[in-house]
């Protein structure tokens, strides 16, 4: 896949500095990258780092926190070296995001119409008709009804899923490459879930806009990506295609996430927690991050940790006991 | 026929909003009826603004009915209740994070409840406590620790922990497992089913995702603006949904395994709102299937199968749903394919 690579992390490490040489660890050396118009996927549990690896990219990492080392390369250029001014210019025409909540996202005193175009306005020298025209027709393409009122309320007057296909039209408004959605549908209702992820399917194959798709629910992973990541305690724990991941995980705590998450179409199937919890990141065990909760752990794994490795064509798995847990899965 | 420890009757909540020429009507539930067996887990799932929570509260008594009465064992409770009324019915809410006192130790919090209520004896607070952390999987450690020194899975068992100090006889659990993980969830979800096995206790147990309620509940009431549109045991509801919100509802959920999604279901839209209630069936403007008579007709909860009700007129016109993954398992006449036609279904 090399060569054809949109954005390419290599080695992302985010954390809190606490002094010159201690930092606390959020994300550890994450790796991955995504080709033209793919939807990938990345899923884990809270904590894990998912929502941070997303804002890295974005360049919107809360205060405290930063990128300690690592690269984040769109179109081979990287991100985190170029000039404040180059990169903010790649957000919104090439780079754009969505977020988890519509109803704090969106900018309460300005019409929606207005934010939606407000971008396009500035980047494409648009007159006001010409951005208002942009707007309507953007909330067209999200499925918005009666879009030439609608552009003229205020984000308050719309509901939940209203205000969440603004967020998508204004994100989609300048035609980006990336669209980065940070659990976009997991404030909605279910039927309004359904709506918007089929929408975003739709454009993003229309206009061959490529989707990272950060979630905590992997039965949204499986309706909306083609390949996905697994973190797990700021790790990259597994990473292949979609179909591949969920007929046969390789690493243990895939194989827990699926065996604890119900399955709506096997609803005799006994749901089985994973024991334990995740580690404290200020107090990380020695070895694999999972080690201390996986039943398939040694004691190489309480010692050395696991790199994330290919085991077949697409797979990556950072596991010591990969085939193991094959031969029993399968 | 069964043995219902709580029932709800006609039950409607009201609220005036907006003065003058915006004055209006905001109805929150629009004549529930239902009851709860005993010992069972019943699930209420529907969307936000259904009016789930609003029901939850009224049962136990921290929201007063506009009209209607709830009744205990055949006793009607109100919203003043005595302490020994209260007791029967507590509740666990959704966020564990927010529902605890974070100045209260464990102990503390659990004392108060002993003492107040008076389930036993002065001096055996302290091992009834213990007890009571064992019944949910936690330890005596617990009895001095602080809510936040607790993870939220374990907090959400502290929380069941307190609602079950009083030793009720219903539990109301509103989304107790929304907030938490999935890993977490499941761990939850076994802590409820054996409360139900080892207690008895009755559980109604709120939610908005029917893949979680699926694997625990025994009936599955379905509310939509304010009305339940469907009642049936959970097997019966997934394989026969007979009101075509149910059916859009099972059609939306995300699937693990490849996706039965079904057109013929899908809805536009939001629910209206629950101030500008549509002439008719509550769901119309969004029913695909909805004809003219739908727009005049307020259908009421009719018997349509042995313990199955559905308000909705065309009610005998859906056909069976099939789970992707039992396709070829399917008896009793059903289609083999999992999207029948919209033509099967007019």
């Amino acid at each position: 896949m090399t060569g054809t690579s949109l954005l390419r992390v290599t080695d992302l490490t985010i954390g809190v500095r606490r002094s010159k040489t201690d930092a606390l660890i959020l994300v550890d050396k994450a790796n991955f990258e995504i080709a033209p118009g793919e939807r990938f996927g990345i899923v884990g549990e809270s904590g894990s780092g998912k929502s941070m690896t997303l804002r890295a990219i974005a360049g919107l990492l809360p205060k405290g926190v930063s990128v300690l080392s690592g690269t984040v390369e769109y179109n081979g250029r990287d991100l985190l070296a170029m000039p404040a001014t180059q990169r903010r210019a790649l957000m919104g025409p090439q780079i754009a995001m969505i977020f988890q909540e519509p109803m704090t996202a969106l900018n309460p005193t300005m019409r929606v119409g207005e934010q939606i175009a407000e971008g396009a306005r500035r980047r494409q020298h648009l007159t006001k008709t010409q951005a208002h025209q942009l707007a309507v027709t953007m909330m067209r393409r999200t499925g918005i009804p009666d879009a030439e009122r609608r552009a003229r309320a205020w984000p308050h007057e719309l509901s939940g899923g209203l205000r969440q296909r603004v967020m998508i039209a204004m994100a989609l408004a300048d035609s980006p490459k990336v669209l980065l959605c940070d659990e976009p549908t997991t404030a909605l209702d279910v039927t309004v879930q359904h709506q918007i992820l089929k929408l975003l399917e739709q454009l993003c194959e229309q206009t061959g806009t490529a989707l990272v798709f950060v979630t905590h629910d992997l039965a949204v992973v499986n309706q909306t990506c083609q390949r996905l990541a697994v973190m797990y305690a700021g790790k990259l724990v597994e990473q292949g295609p979609v179909s591949e991941v969920f007929t046969l995980p390789r690493h243990p705590y895939t194989k827990g996430l699926l065996g604890s998450a119900p399955d709506f179409d096997q609803p005799d199937r006994v749901l089985i927690p994973i024991p334990g919890f995740p580690p404290n990141l200020a107090a990380r065990p020695a070895g694999c991050p999972f080690q201390p909760r996986c039943a398939f752990a040694t004691e190489h794994c309480a010692t050395v940790e696991p790199e994330l490795e290919a085991v077949a064509p697409g797979r990556l798995v950072a596991c010591f006991e990969s085939a193991r847990l094959e031969k029993e899965v399968a | 026929m069964n043995d219902a420890v709580l029932s709800v009757i006609g039950v409607r909540k009201e609220y005036a909003v907006g003065s003058g020429k915006t004055h209006g009507t905001l109805k929150a539930l629009g004549g529930i009826d239902l009851n709860l067996n005993r010992g069972e887990i019943l699930a209420l799932v529907g969307e936000s603004g259904s009016g789930k929570s609003t029901l939850a509260k009224i049962l136990v008594g921290s929201l007063s009915a506009t009209a209607g009465n709830v009744h205990v064992d055949s006793t009607p409770v109100t919203t003043n209740r005595d302490r020994a009324t209260s007791r029967r019915i507590q509740m666990v809410f959704q966020d564990p994070y927010s529902s605890l006192n974070p100045r209260i130790t464990v102990g503390g919090m659990l004392a108060e409840l002993l003492k107040f209520h008076r389930v036993v004896p002065r001096n055996q607070i302290r091992a009834e406590s213990i007890r009571l952390l064992n019944v949910v999987g936690l330890n005596e450690d617990a009895l001095t620790a602080y809510p936040s020194q607790f993870s939220g899975g374990q907090r959400q068992r502290l929380a069941i922990a307190r609602a079950l100090a009083p030793r009720p006889e219903i539990l109301i659990a509103d989304e107790p497992v929304s907030a938490l993980d999935v890993s977490v969830q499941a761990t939850i979800l076994e802590l409820f089913s054996q409360l139900q096995r080892d207690l008895g206790i009755s559980i109604l147990f709120i939610a908005h995702n029917l893949s979680v309620v699926q694997h625990l509940s025994q009936r599955i009431a379905v509310m939509y603006l304010g009305r339940i549109v469907e009642v049936a045991e959970t097997r019966e509801l997934f394989a026969n949904p007979k009101h075509p919100y149910t059916r859009a509802l099972i059609d939306s959920i995300p699937r693990m395994s490849a996706g039965a999604v079904n057109d013929a279901f899908e809805v536009d839209g939001e629910p209206p709102s629950p101030i500008n209630l549509p002439s008719g069936c509550r769901f119309s403007p969004r029913c695909k299937l909805a004809t003219p008579a739908c727009r005049s007709i307020d259908p009421a909860l009719t018997a349509v199968g042995p313990n199955h009700a559905a308000a909705c007129i065309k009610a005998d016109q859906l056909e069976p749903y099939v789970f992707a993954s039992r396709t070829t398992a399917a008896t009793n006449g059903t289609p083999t394919t999992n999207t029948p036609t919209k033509e099967a279904l007019r």
